[in-house]
């Protein structure tokens, strides 16, 4: 079994402000995953008002939005069997009904010296 | 008050029950762990005694007391002897953990700690959770060899040997049984819980088939968890969370079953029955364990038990799953996804529900196939009973066979 990382963005920078049920539908589907016992790590939602980007020359802007128009806004790690399973997997996740997209990259794992 | 019984031989199970434990925890913590045996002699030789008098002589007034004085006189004579013993004999005066005979005496507070003392002792994680669960039966519940065998479902001597390794573990042991330290409860305290957990499970879904050693391991844990949080060191919102969990699915055990030791469904079963009083305390218990920000796992399935016990209305099951999602992040197991999955075909439709379960792989299990028959039930009652039939091939338990066996016949009549 390898780990993968599924990546949130949502679409068009907007801050996310789900509904009851959108939580619901989410919560959902990640512990869909958990029921298989296919969750490595439930990851993280990311804050959109508190963030920066730190740049080259002490230059430090607001939050990612400047040059992309989706932000990250979240990631859990989940198992699967090859990369087919995991995009399986994403292609459940409600936030693709509000036009975000999922990004899937399986974690390399570091040779033993 | 209740009337008397006649005779020594109907009154000494009871008593040997409630007061064997007890008196083997004063007096071992008198002793300390490494000399666990001799706590158990003296009490095992003070019952002998009642045995021997009380036919002739009578039953005394009041029983408890007049054991825990033979026994605490047998204490003295053996701690006299041991100084006698040591000092003339071996002409040395050691250190020795025992206290001074003056210092000892049973009574409530005593008592009290002893057992909680003992608890944490007997929960020692070098011993496996199983075998944590055989010493507290033995020690804390008095339980025979023979009556753990039974509940396991386990040859006597498995039981044996298993107990042999834990008493080893457990005398060896450096834990301080003579003062509780708060750091040492607070390193033990989850293990504690998750045992007393595992006991009164062992006790609710336990597959054997006798219902009254089944019963005591419930009570058993109970009596436990009540000790957990009478004291201010272990009245922590996970033990009342674990408690209220315990009231509310006990409040349910006597519904749970018919007259003939078969399992009776949860939809199907006499609401009547439930205990009233044993809800209350649940949720007594369960408001104590809010009082702070933790969540854990007893709290989860604390909030999953209490809503069972609510009339159904359009946002219970919603409710349910919420509870299971979040317990499902917590710690996975097949039990929890199964149940899991139950919730969301109440919300969300038997289709839907039948979509999800396929995606357990769980496909070895016993319960996978009985929730499968069950979903399938209204929805193609061909996979239903092939489901059915399944689970009923895959489970060991007599009753469970039964259980599933009716619904079975049910099914095939009804397509008839």
């Amino acid at each position: 079994m390898k780990e993968f990382v599924l990546i949130f963005r949502n679409k068009d920078g907007k801050h996310d402000d789900p509904t009851p049920d959108m939580l619901q539908e989410r919560m959902n589907w990640l512990a869909g995953i958990a029921a298989r016992n296919r969750l490595a790590n439930a990851g993280n939602s990311l804050s959109a008002d508190s963030a920066k980007t730190v740049r080259p020359d002490n230059i430090v802007t607001d939050g990612p939005f400047t040059e992309i128009k989706e932000f990250i806004n979240g990631y859990v790690i989940v198992l699967a069997m090859d990369i087919d399973e995991a995009v399986e997997m994403a292609k459940a996740n409600p936030l693709l009904k509000a036009g975000g997209t999922v990004e899937v990259r399986e974690v390399i794992v570091r040779k033993k010296q | 008050m209740t009337a008397k019984p006649a005779s020594p031989h109907e009154l000494l199970p009871h008593l040997f029950r409630l007061e064997y434990a007890r008196m083997t925890a004063v007096l071992c913590r008198q002793f300390g762990l490494k000399h666990i045996e001799t706590a158990e002699d003296i009490v095992s030789e003070t019952f002998l005694k009642a045995t021997e008098t009380w036919p002739v002589n009578g039953i005394p007034d009041n029983p408890a007391a007049w054991l825990y004085t033979v026994a605490s006189n047998k204490t003295k004579d053996y701690l006299k002897r041991l100084t006698i013993f040591e000092s003339k004999v071996r002409g040395v005066v050691e250190k020795e953990e025992t206290q001074p005979a003056e210092m000892f005496e049973f009574n409530n507070r005593v008592i009290a700690d002893s057992q909680l003392a003992m608890i944490f002792a007997v929960c020692n994680p070098a011993n496996s959770p199983e075998a944590q669960i055989c010493l507290a039966l033995q020690i804390l519940c008095s339980f025979s060899i023979e009556e753990i065998a039974d509940a396991f479902l386990s040859k006597k001597e498995t039981i044996k040997k298993r107990l042999l390794r834990a008493r080893a573990n457990l005398r060896e042991d450096n834990f301080q049984i003579r003062v509780l330290e708060e750091s040492a409860i607070q390193f033990r305290l989850d293990t504690v819980l998750r045992t007393l957990y595992l006991l009164f499970n062992e006790g609710y879904f336990s597959k054997s088939g006798n219902h009254l050693i089944r019963k005591d391991l419930c009570s058993e844990a109970m009596r436990l968890a009540l000790l957990l949080t009478e004291h201010p060191l272990t009245n922590t919102t996970e033990a009342n969370a674990l408690l209220a969990l315990m009231c509310y699915q006990g409040s349910r055990l006597d519904a749970r079953e018919d007259q003939e030791g078969q399992t009776i469904l949860f939809e199907q079963q006499d609401k009547s029955r439930w205990s009233q009083e044993l809800i209350t305390r649940g949720n007594y218990y369960l408001v104590n364990a809010c009082t702070g920000q933790a969540a854990s796992k007893y709290h989860l399935e604390a909030g999953i038990a209490y809503w069972h016990t609510t009339p159904t209305d359009e946002g219970k099951w919603q409710h349910i799953l919420q509870l299971y999602n979040e317990l499902i992040l917590v710690e996975y197991s097949p039990a929890t996804a199964l149940n899991r999955t139950f919730a969301y075909a109440r919300v969300y439709g038997y289709e839907q529900g039948i979509k999800e379960a396929e995606q357990l792989q769980l496909e070895a299990l016993s319960d996978y196939h009985a929730l499968m028959g069950y979903l399938y039930a209204t929805v193609d009652t061909g996979k239903a009973i092939l489901h059915y039939d399944k689970a009923v091939s895959l489970t060991k338990s007599v009753s469970e066979k039964k259980t599933l066996q009716r619904e079975v016949t049910r099914l095939r009549e009804q397509t008839q």
